[in-house]
């Protein structure tokens, strides 16, 4: 294969995984990886290095339109932030430590927990909760348009969010991806994050996480231009699209598809980890 | 919350919008042209990334980087559009410590540069002495 045909392919793969992430809500990162390492035969930190680059594209092109509607908080994400990019930094140079199949099977078991996390139906939150002491001091509550009016919500369990938030930040940091299932385990479940609140402000932490890794990737020299490019651009172009259609499609079977596709990918992933073959 | 700073709040996001859209579009851009070269260049040449090596240090550091873009190497410039679209966030979180001061905000802004610093170390000088 020549670099031509190469970066084509290359191109139109990770379009296909931005457009379908963004169609499903569940990331394009996810398959990303295992679609380069797998099917592309792609070493897996060029795989990763490349991943997290398209992962800061999406979440700033997404943050854009999101903003707009007023549903996410700088606040919680701002705090946050120092939580999952310490733990980004720490993933990240874990990642040059950890074995090459051990980060396969790390990754093929994040891909099935993903998929688990799609498929369970949204947890149901008590609507009028009481302030907590901690997160009124860090000035964390705040309302977002609902119908007519405002809702307001208080945030709870802030150091249990914290510091799974740092668990996200070195998920991240070593295999290349969003995190998108723990940041939803810590804003939803440990800190009763309303869920327009929760997936709007994690984007937008998204980007920030992921600079704070790809930095590390950068100067270890796991940043190969050829590659990032039409990881980059695809994955771009992809989401981008893929944003714009979401409206006008109907995603339950979509996501049905995808997790199939996920758990498919994770089990490979584990696979060939565990044969020392990536 | 109070009433003001919810405004304030939802001002300095939308202006935080707009600029990271700006820095993706223009670091796509950069990439977008480096492609070209590197393609018309090289694009009959094999592509292999079977074997990892590591990418040169002119590849590795901001600076290297800089020196091969404007080389005109096209490898160096798609490398300057990734480490364009690197810097966005920080921009964003550079920009979000103006806009806790300006609300009077110190610990915000205290969080703010925490963030800030943990970003620059990782792209500045997490390459030196590890």
């Amino acid at each position: 294969m020549n670099i031509l045909e190469f970066t084509l392919l290359v191109w139109a793969g990770s379009f296909v995984a931005g457009l379908l992430g963004a169609l499903t809500g569940l990331g394009g990162g996810v398959i990303l990886v295992p679609l380069l390492t797998l099917f592309f035969k792609v070493d897996i930190r060029y795989a990763i290095g490349a991943s997290l680059v398209s992962v800061i594209a999406t979440s700033s092109g997404a943050a854009a339109a999101y903003v707009k509607e007023g549903y996410s908080n700088i606040r919680i994400g701002m705090f946050l932030e120092i939580a999952t990019t310490l733990g980004a930094l720490l993933g990240a140079f874990l990642a040059a430590i950890v074995p090459v199949n051990a980060l396969a099977i790390i990754f093929g078991l994040v891909l099935l927990y993903s998929a688990y996390l799609s498929r369970k139906p949204r947890p149901h939150f008590e609507r009028h909760l009481p302030p907590d002491a901690l997160a009124t001091r860090l000035r964390l509550n705040g309302s977002f348009p609902e119908g007519e009016g405002l809702r307001s919500y208080n945030v709870q369990g802030v150091p249990a969010g914290f510091s799974l938030m740092f668990g996200a930040g070195a998920l991240s940091g070593l295999l290349g991806i969003g995190s998108g299932a723990v940041k939803v385990l810590a804003m939803d479940q440990a800190m009763k994050i309303p869920f327009k609140v929760s997936t709007t402000t994690s984007n937008f932490m998204i980007g920030v996480t992921a600079a704070a890794s790809a930095g590390v990737y950068l100067n270890r020299g796991y940043v190969d231009p050829g590659l990032a490019m039409p990881v980059m651009l695809g994955v771009l172009v992809g989401s981008l699209l893929g944003t714009r259609i979401l409206i006008r499609v109907e995603t339950r079977w979509l996501r049905l598809v995808f997790s199939a596709v996920i758990v498919i990918l994770g089990i490979q992933m584990i696979y060939q980890g565990l044969g020392g073959r990536i | 919350m109070s009433q003001t700073q919810a405004w304030t709040d939802r001002k300095i996001e939308s202006i935080v919008g707009n600029l990271l859209r700006a820095g993706v579009l223009s670091s796509a851009l950069i990439v977008l042209c480096g492609a070209v070269i590197y393609l018309a260049r090289h694009g009959f040449s094999p592509a292999d990334y079977r074997v990892f090596r590591g990418e040169p240090t002119g590849l590795k550091s901001v600076r290297g980087i800089v020196r091969d873009a404007f080389s005109l190497h096209s490898r160096g410039i798609i490398q300057l559009g990734l480490l364009c679209l690197m810097a966005t966030p920080v921009a964003r979180v550079a920009f979000s410590v103006w806009g806790f001061a300006e609300e009077h905000d110190r610990m915000y802004v205290s969080f703010t540069v925490v963030v800030l610093l943990i970003l620059l170390y990782s792209l500045l000088g997490s390459g030196l002495g590890f």
